[in-house]
């Protein structure tokens, strides 16, 4: 049986990237055609103006050479420009009269650049800024000719005058409106970036309206003259005012078109055979002309395409660089602000800086940044989570790295300023030059690509900013922002919280239940969805969902932690910190009976036996009489304790006490991260309180509550929840605080970034102010613990022994 | 010259999981068991770290090691792109619910 049939109407970067996402899919599934009418393979329009200016040849910004498309199979017509679809016969037919049948049909005809209806535009030397031949045309008038004249203060006309006066033109742009970019930058920002490129040699003309366009004897421009009268000399003139998608083609095929091609969420036309994406497409009522949205329209199409069909495409929210070397400029959203808006300004003119900052309901809604942009990403991803500012907006114009969020370890952010072998990762040892040259070299546009690639950012995830950051700076605008609503892996689009809600609404109680009613793609899942699943499961039913140990991480598998050489540690519960000489000396016999390479005292007052093979962890455990101290999983891991009012001559509580009673209570609790808790006697806080999940601080009159705090990758001081009086309070609100972590948060999110998420007055509201609410949650918490046996026993008493036994051969 | 040896039955290998086989003076091999009962070896070295494969979560015909999450194909060994790396496959059968490895003797 023949294949069906895909013909591609234009070889431009939406529509070959659609053919790219779709080979991913279902590699051998068509016989692909592609018309495109440029003589050239699919190269990166973007990268135009890096050309015009001479930074970059045509042949590096090729995407796909002509081997790509032999290698697909694909039938290439290249300079054949597309005049009719046929859809009865379900054919297209190019102006040279080749036909191609289709089964589907996928049209990337792109956008025309708008050309003024000006008398004169017809003149030689009168071109528009859109591929490579008008490139070249640039390149050879600025060998020829002396003067240019750019029509249109946007950002290509701004990148054209940039890379024109940059191969020795006299250059003027002219503009009609009141400052340059006026749908990216506010004024003041727009009349700072005229200075500056004014400095760099372009001359301006605002407010003019060009009237005609004179030419020579030879039929070539000769001079532009204004509504004014004024005249002004040009042998060449570059219209960039605008682009207007190409829907032509279309049109006459009688699809529905209206300012582009009408698709619906799943890319199809009018005619569900036809498939449209990029500049020609009107989605919503919205063309996008740049290219991070093109590509996201792509993966939907090609999901389509592959019959698989649970892609959607929502629509995209932008945001603007330009791209001449040594202007930094940012715009994101509504920067222009308007009523019921707020804006925090920083101007310093004279340092050539000026940043602005747009909020709304407590949320910030727009930024336009000139001059440092370095926090651009970052401020990018506060608008497109539309999280609450309220508690950073005293220092939200000072950027990333006054503030929480991801920025590494030394607080380098300004990934820009970077040296290429300044480390980035410091997980993966990988520098910032080798995450430049992946993007380029491998045109990567996403995070998930880089990390993917590089290894960046995919352990720890302390560098993402950093990682995000430079792939902003050396992407432009062709940066493709990590979805806010991201899936929990490749195996479903599904996110955390889909999940979750799914789990608890259809009463889901086991992993292939789960995947099923949530239509996973892979029959059972991989390594990074199931121990989520498994998490949510269990959470959400406890003594329902069964445990599924196939699913979880070899730690928690064993409950021991694996290390470099396969051996484990082994550490026994000592709650808050407290042991005895009859431990002491358990474990003093079992480190020499095991012959354990390295006994250490841990971070959380305990003792951990490092070294202990596998077959022998039973045995250990069994000789050491004592509980599991959960420091292998996420899970409860130690309550830190300091010594407290029993003998300090400062405490004023009994802390150790506190983490005795707190560690007992909390003893077998999984959750979706790791929880450590710290009860401190004293406002001097020994017991190091302010960097635990939850914190306890003993005053004289009771007991404050600190939450959200976290030692590791990122310190993060934990934030006052409330002051109780009684040692029960301190159990019933801490409970119920985990409680609505382990129910709500997403899994590995640690306390600080589930707080981060929902907001501190969320957490307040049903932990503080609503007895109601607390008590209930403390309650369900209480019942998901009851009755948890502890891990270590079980197995001495003989649960899941094949895990722990290897296997001796014999001959057949 | 080399020989069929009985290593479990395919019972004793957890469904989505894994058993190592040792034997003395050789390196460890992991036996996986998937989803539909397939069985394969690999010895139990990731191609990065020489992590234990057999400790990690096994999903469709894979393995991620538990070290650093490299994701190894079982039925080839190969470290899925765009990791590099091979932990040697070995031959494995299964014939009325047992499970053999083929190992080399010296003679």
């Amino acid at each position: 049986m023949s294949k069906p049939k895909l013909v591609l109407v234009g070889n431009g970067m939406a529509g070959v990237r659609t053919l790219e996402e779709l080979f991913a899919l279902a590699p051998d599934m068509y016989d692909v055609t592609v018309f495109g009418s440029e003589p050239h393979p699919n190269y990166n329009r973007i990268l135009l103006s890096p050309v015009l200016a001479g930074e970059q040849t045509i042949e590096q910004i090729i995407l796909n050479d002509l081997d790509w498309y032999k290698q697909h199979n694909i039938t290439l017509h290249m300079d054949k420009m597309v005049s009719k679809i046929d859809r009865i016969n379900r054919k297209v037919i190019a102006s040279d009269g080749t036909e191609a049948e289709y089964d589907r049909l996928l049209l990337a005809t792109g956008s025309n650049p708008f050309i003024l209806p000006v008398p004169g535009k017809d003149l030689k030397g009168v071109i528009s800024y859109r591929d490579i031949k008008d490139t070249n045309d640039m390149i050879a008038a600025a060998t020829e000719h002396t003067d240019a004249v750019v029509i249109g203060g946007g950002l290509l006309g701004l990148e054209a005058a940039n890379g024109l006066k940059l191969r020795g033109m006299n250059v003027t742009v002219v503009h009609i409106g009141e400052w340059l970019l006026e749908r990216q930058l506010d004024k003041t920002a727009g009349k700072m970036l005229e200075a500056s490129l004014a400095e760099r040699g372009l001359q301006f003309r605002l407010q003019a309206q060009t009237q005609e366009l004179l030419g020579d004897e030879h039929g070539r421009v000769r001079a532009v003259r204004f509504a004014s009268g004024e005249e002004l000399p040009a042998q060449l003139v570059v219209m960039a005012v605008g682009i207007r998608p190409n829907f032509t083609l279309a049109e006459s095929a009688g699809l529905t078109c209206d300012r582009g091609i009408k698709v619906n969420d799943t890319m199809q036309t009018f005619d569900p055979r036809i498939y449209a994406v990029g500049e020609c497409v009107n989605h919503r009522g919205i063309a996008y002309g740049l290219v991070a949205p093109l590509y996201e329209m792509a993966k939907v199409a090609a999901n389509h395409l592959a019959l698989m069909g649970y892609g959607r495409y929502q629509g995209s929210v932008l945001s603007t660089k330009l791209k001449v070397t040594g202007i930094d400029l940012f715009s994101a959203g509504n920067f222009a602000g308007g009523e019921g808006t707020e804006d925090i300004v920083l101007s310093d003119p004279s340092a050539g800086v000026y940043k602005r900052l747009v909020i709304q309901n407590d949320k910030l809604v727009g930024a336009c940044l000139y001059g440092d942009t370095s926090d651009g990403s970052w401020y990018f991803k506060l608008l497109r989570e539309g999280r609450p500012i309220a508690d950073i907006r005293d220092h939200l114009m000072f950027g990333e790295s006054s503030n929480l969020g991801d920025t590494g370890h030394q607080g380098q952010n300004k990934a820009m300023a970077m040296q290429d072998s300044d480390e980035i990762c410091g997980c993966n040892g990988v520098c910032k030059g080798t995450i430049v040259k992946a993007i380029k070299e491998k045109g990567l546009f996403t995070l998930d690509e880089v990390k993917k690639s590089t290894k960046a950012a995919s352990s720890c995830g302390s560098c993402t900013g950093l990682v995000e950051q430079i792939l902003m700076n050396t992407l432009g605008s062709d940066f493709q922002e990590t979805p806010k609503n991201k899936a929990v892996c490749g195996c479903t689009d599904r996110s955390h919280a889909d999940v979750r809600q799914a789990i608890r609404e259809q009463h889901l109680t086991s992993i292939p239940a789960a995947m099923k009613a949530m239509d996973w793609r892979t029959s059972n899942g991989c390594g990074t969805c199931r121990p989520a699943l498994n998490y949510y499961l269990i959470s959400t039913w406890p003594k329902e969902a069964v445990d599924d140990p196939q699913s979880r991480f070899i730690n928690e598998r064993a409950h021991a932690n694996i290390q470099k050489d396969g051996t484990f540690s082994v550490i026994p519960q000592m709650k808050g910190g407290v042991t005895n000489a009859s431990e002491l000396r358990r474990i003093a016999d079992v480190a020499d009976k095991y012959q354990v390479p390295l006994v250490k005292v841990t971070g959380g007052q305990r003792i951990d036996l490092l070294g202990v093979k596998k077959e022998d962890l039973v045995s250990v455990w069994k000789d050491l009489g004592m509980n599991s101290g959960h420091a292998y999983g996420k899970s409860i891991r130690t309550v830190k304790t300091c010594v407290g009012s029993e003998f300090c001559r400062f405490g004023t509580q009994n802390s150790t006490q506190m983490g005795i009673d707190l560690e007992t209570m909390l003893a077998n609790m999984w959750s979706p991260h790791k929880v450590k808790l710290a009860v401190s006697g004293c406002p001097r806080n020994c017991a190091e309180a302010g960097i635990k999940d939850v914190g306890v601080i003993a005053v004289d009159s009771g007991w404050e509550l600190y939450i959200g705090g976290n030692g590791g990758i990122k310190t993060e001081v934990a934030q006052f929840l409330c002051k109780v009086k009684t040692a029960e309070e301190v159990k019933e609100y801490s409970g119920a605080f985990l409680q609505l972590y382990r129910e709500e948060a997403y899994y590995l999110d640690r306390t600080v970034h589930y707080l981060n998420r929902v907001g501190m007055d969320y957490i307040k509201q049903r932990i503080v102010e609503n007895a109601e609410t607390r008590q209930a949650l403390f309650e369900r918490l209480l019942f998901a613990l009851d009755g948890l046996q502890d891990p270590w026993k079980a197995r001495i008493d003989g649960a899941r022994k094949e895990e722990y036994v290897p296997l001796i051969p014999m001959p057949a | 010259m080399s020989e069929w040896i009985v290593v479990c039955q395919v019972t004793d290998i957890p469904k989505l999981g894994a058993r190592v086989v040792k034997e003395s003076g050789k390196d460890d091999i992991a036996v996986f068991r998937t989803e539909t009962d397939q069985v394969f070896a690999l010895t139990d070295r990731c191609p990065h770290k020489g992590g234990p494969l057999s400790q990690g979560i096994v999903y469709g015909e894979n393995v991620a090691c538990p070290l650093h999450n490299w994701q190894i194909s079982l039925s080839s060994g190969e470290a899925c792109a765009p990791d590099e790396g091979c932990a040697g496959k070995h031959p494995v059968k299964v014939e009325g619910g047992t499970v053999y490895l083929l190992r080399q003797v010296t003679a």
